[in-house]
């Protein structure tokens, strides 16, 4: 396998200005808030793999894949696809139509308004990949075809489909415009476990395929395990462990992604017996100094309240954590 | 199944047949709509033919009363001129000018508000106060200000050609904040759609997502309250003419026939003000109970 | 004897193009103390089965046939007052998200105190220590400053252990919760599931636990009810529905679940989706998905038997022949 990088994130950092507007805010006094939603985050996906990027509600995931497709601009660090920064990959169509994306919610995601083949074709035509009405049919039934749907089912419109069927939709789309790279945000999450099946092992037949790459977001621990060659723990917009996602499931190291994988309810573990972590994730707009997970962590120390912790490898995997670098953790 | 049995047997249709009330102002609506169409062809003169008007039939009364015969069901006003016919004609004119009116203030009001919708921020902060402020004027008071302002502009030559155009113009603009308002609060929540997302991550064009996306699942509620104000231009249009500041007397709509018929009122010939005026409150009443049915059937939560 | 019993429960909608059977002769019954799980995927049935129970069937739904006998008395032909008295009082509810629930204009001590009061004798002073101590139990930190907080000055876990607090105050002998963890991350998710479970097995509450989430139910439950187009088609104790599921679709359920344990290359997948009301297929409602379908599954329905450890709907198990 090649391992050429597809898409590079270095550094990036995105935030939004959350405050009131600016004469509430001169009147009442008040300084900008600042949301950090993503706050300094590096990886890089090697082409024909899957990076997955977990964490909880709040830390940046969703963020970085709207970063990942170009549709946030980064407030700072840089993102490259294909080699070429991200601004001049999205001017060149011929570059822009290699990445697309995959959406949480197969309800809101198609136009409810428009037949299922003007839905699936939008991106053909958008980049003139074909021009005759025909062709542009026959690629449209194709691609449902290859999605597990019929041909026919291109006249009709979303709401005729269930949450799954419409998920295949979504998919059929965002492969029509022939993309190498596919950003697929918590594509799942709203579906019922067996057609979450069908589409986990839908996606992973296209991957092998088409040599698709993927960014793969979810904050199901299970699901990622299933899905990644690598991946990324995010919390509070920034990372704190990746690596090889078998790596990392097999000896996690970060406290946090260790209260995750110790968390997840798991059919294997009837009746268990758990202590679970207390606290709940800080805003990100008024983060905790330091390591952000310090409220929350057992291993914490004045060191871990004061300094920001930096990515240190240990073997293949990358973590952010004072207790591991100063073997703390056992 | 074809589009068309498709629709007879959607939620929609069903709703309807079973309201009586939707079903009852719908068939008035579509009578007055016909007879204003085809005015020419109902009515039985022709009040705008000078040939045809005789002074000698002035001031008959309805069929109904002792002096009353069938040439003139309805009477005849001062000028000989057959009541019932004058309403379908001036029924026809307050009906265009209502309706071109409404039409002006969609294609201003949604423009608007897909604009400010979309775009936010500061573009979307100045076209709202601008629509605040119109609110804070009655509408009839804007159309009064325009009207006024757009004859002092106008060349007198122009102003009796235009004068259709100028009352459409006053009541379209005093209208559209309200379509804008609307259009821009769907649109705000449309535009965080993932659908949107989809299309903006393939590279569509702001203006090509406004008006392929957007516009189509932002139109159902704008269309309910264009079907209420329809009600309200035409009482806009009776009003103005009413005032005399609407259409001239070569072109009588309801509003011009009720001012006329006014005068009259005391002298005892009710009938040349009593049934325009009848004939106006059924339009605008029925316009209205429809447009309340399609706001309840198209919102799904009152169902 | 069970606490609550359900028997034979038919939910029906009537609609312009007839009526459809939403809940298909239910029956199970619960035990005091005991924690019932109810799984199935979304338009299964299972949070019906939870509105059916509380009387909160949303119109044009209602009960067609069956009988639902709580505490030795039926309830499904109760009026609205009646049960009112009984909702809180003896059986109390926990919905997905906290704020439908909660009063946002109110704060969360008086509205602790006021179903507290509405249902037990208690003086004012009592109610507030008793509505103190109740935030305490659910593990609201700085329980007695916060007593007099709003909703809204709550994160969203914090919340649906008020609402926890406030389903349980009036101390029900039971509780039906409704998805009370899908709204929350996984690390708060592990908290309330540990505090519903604690709670239940300290006040002896009986607790029916509505949930897509097989995870959840087995870390939870006692026993489970897996429920398709209306009708349960498995029931029995956690351990063995889990491990030894009997029905075919509760086996593929569990294949389709991916595990923590090991990537394996392919998940088991159940092809299709459950049928629509309007359309649930003759016989056995899984035939058109079943990879074991017989004949007779096309034409005649299977009812709930005994198989094996459970008790499942399928003629492939009934009478051990598996």
């Amino acid at each position: 396998m090649s391992s050429r990088i597809v898409l590079e994130a270095n550094d990036v950092a995105r935030h939004f200005d959350v405050s009131r507007p600016a004469l509430q805010r001169l009147l009442a006094g008040e300084k900008k808030r600042i949301l950090r939603a993503v706050d300094g985050v590096s990886f890089q996906i090697v082409a024909g793999e899957t990076l997955s990027l977990v964490g909880e509600s709040g830390c940046g995931k969703s963020t970085m894949a709207r970063l990942a497709v170009g549709l946030y601009a980064p407030t700072q660090g840089s993102i490259t696809f294909e080699g070429q920064a991200m601004h001049a990959a999205l001017a060149d169509a011929s570059l822009r139509r290699k990445m697309n994306m995959i959406f949480q919610d197969p309800y809101a995601s198609l136009n409810p308004r428009w037949r299922v083949r003007d839905i699936v074709a939008e991106p053909i035509k958008a980049f003139k990949l074909l021009s005759s009405r025909k062709d542009i049919e026959d690629r449209v039934g194709q691609l449902l075809t290859q999605v597990g749907l019929s041909a026919h089912d291109g006249e009709k419109f979303p709401h005729e489909f269930s949450g799954g069927q419409r998920q295949r939709i979504s998919i059929a789309r965002a492969l029509s415009s022939e993309p190498e790279f596919l950003v697929c945000d918590e594509p799942t999450s709203a579906l019922d476990v067996s057609v979450q099946a069908q589409i986990l092992n839908l996606m992973r037949d296209l991957q092998e395929r088409l040599g698709l790459t993927y960014l793969f977001i979810s904050h199901n621990l299970a699901v990622v395990r299933h899905m990644s060659d690598d991946l990324g723990v995010m919390y509070l917009g920034r990372i704190v462990e990746q690596g090889p996602a078998e790596e990392i499931f097999r000896t996690p190291r970060h406290p946090y992604t260790r209260l995750l994988l110790d968390a997840i309810p798991d059919i294997s573990a009837v009746g268990r017996q758990r202590t679970p972590v207390g606290g709940e994730v800080p805003s990100p707009i008024s983060p905790p100094s330091g390591c952000t997970f310090h409220p929350r962590c057992a291993l914490a120390n004045d060191r871990c309240k004061a300094e920001r912790p930096l990515e240190t490898k240990v073997g293949d995997v990358a973590v952010a954590c004072h207790a591991v670098q100063e073997g703390r953790a056992a | 199944m074809s589009a068309l049995s498709r629709f007879l047997d959607s939620d929609f249709v069903y709703s309807f047949r079973r309201s009586p009330v939707a079903v009852v102002s719908a068939v008035v609506v579509l009578i007055i709509v016909l007879c204003a169409v085809f005015a020419p062809l109902v009515s039985p003169h022709d009040p705008f033919d000078l040939a045809s008007i005789s002074l000698l039939d002035s001031l008959k009364p309805p069929v109904f009363l002792p002096d009353g015969d069938w040439s003139f069901p309805l009477g005849s006003d001062d000028q000989g001129r057959d009541v019932f016919s004058s309403i379908l004609y001036g029924t026809r004119i307050s009906m265009i000018v209502a309706a071109l009116a409404i039409g002006f203030s969609l294609v201003v009001g949604i423009t608007v508000g897909l604009v400010a919708g979309y775009a936010g921020g500061a573009v979307d902060a100045v076209l709202m106060r601008i629509v605040d402020v119109q609110l804070t004027f009655p509408a009839i008071l804007i159309a009064l200000l325009v009207d006024g302002v757009v004859r002092a502009v106008l060349p007198p030559a122009a102003q009796d050609a235009l004068q259709l155009d100028v009352i459409v113009f006053a009541i379209g603009i005093s209208r559209w904040p309200q379509f804008a308002r609307t259009v821009r609060g769907s649109t705000m929540i449309e535009r965080g759609r993932d659908y949107v997302m989809a299309a903006r991550v393939i590279g569509i064009s702001s203006p090509r997502i406004m008006v392929s996306h957007i516009l189509p699942n932002v139109l159902g509620p704008v269309l309910v309250i264009a079907t209420l104000n329809l009600g309200l231009a035409v009482l806009d249009e009776a009003t103005l003419s009413f005032l005399g500041v609407g259409l001239p007397p070569t072109q009588p709509s309801l509003g011009t026939l009720i001012r006329f018929g006014n005068n009259f009122l005391f002298s005892g010939e009710w009938w040349i003000t009593i049934f325009p005026g009848l004939t106006l409150a059924a339009i605008v009443l029925s316009i209205n109970l429809l447009g309340d049915w399609l706001r309840d059937a198209l919102n799904p939560r009152l169902r | 004897m069970a606490l609550l019993e359900v028997s034979q429960l038919c939910v029906e909608f009537p609609t312009r193009r007839g009526t459809l059977r939403a809940l298909d002769n239910i029956s199970f019954g619960i035990e005091p103390g005991e924690i019932l799980g109810v799984v199935g995927e979304s338009g299964a049935g299972k949070s019906l089965t939870g509105s059916a129970i509380i009387g909160l069937l949303e119109p044009p739904g209602r009960v067609a046939s069956g009988q639902i006998i709580f505490d030795g008395k039926r309830i499904d032909n109760l009026d609205q007052e009646a049960m009112r008295a009984i909702r809180g009082r003896h059986i109390g509810a926990i919905f997905q998200d906290p704020l439908t629930t909660l009063d946002p204009l109110m704060s969360v001590g008086k509205q602790l105190i006021e179903t507290m009061q509405t249902h037990l004798k208690l003086s004012d002073r009592d109610a507030k220590a008793r509505a103190i101590q109740w935030l305490e139990e659910v593990g609201i930190p700085a329980a007695s400053e916060r007593v007099f907080a709003y909703p809204h000055q709550f994160s969203g876990g914090m919340r649906q252990r008020v609402v926890i607090a406030l389903a349980l105050c009036a101390e029900p002998r039971l509780v039906i919760a409704d998805e009370p963890t899908t709204a929350l991350d996984v690390s708060i998710q592990a908290q309330i599931i540990t505090l519903m479970r604690r709670l239940a097995a300290d006040h002896g509450t009986s607790i029916m636990l509505v949930t897509h989430d097989m995870g959840v139910i087995a870390e939870t439950c006692d026993r489970v009810a897996v429920m398709y187009a209306g009708r349960i088609v498995e029931i029995g104790p956690v351990e063995n529905v889990v491990r030894s599921p009997q029905h075919p679709y509760t086996e593929g359920l569990m294949g389709s679940i991916p595990s923590l344990e090991a990537r394996v290359a392919r998940l088991r997948q159940i092809d299709g989706a459950m049928p629509r009301l309007n359309a649930i297929p003759q016989g056995c409602a899984f035939n058109p998905r079943c990879t074991k379908v017989m004949d007779r599954c096309r034409e005649e329905r299977p009812d709930l038997l005994p198989a094996g450890t459970t008790e499942a709907a399928c003629f492939l198990v009934q009478g051990g022949a598996r």
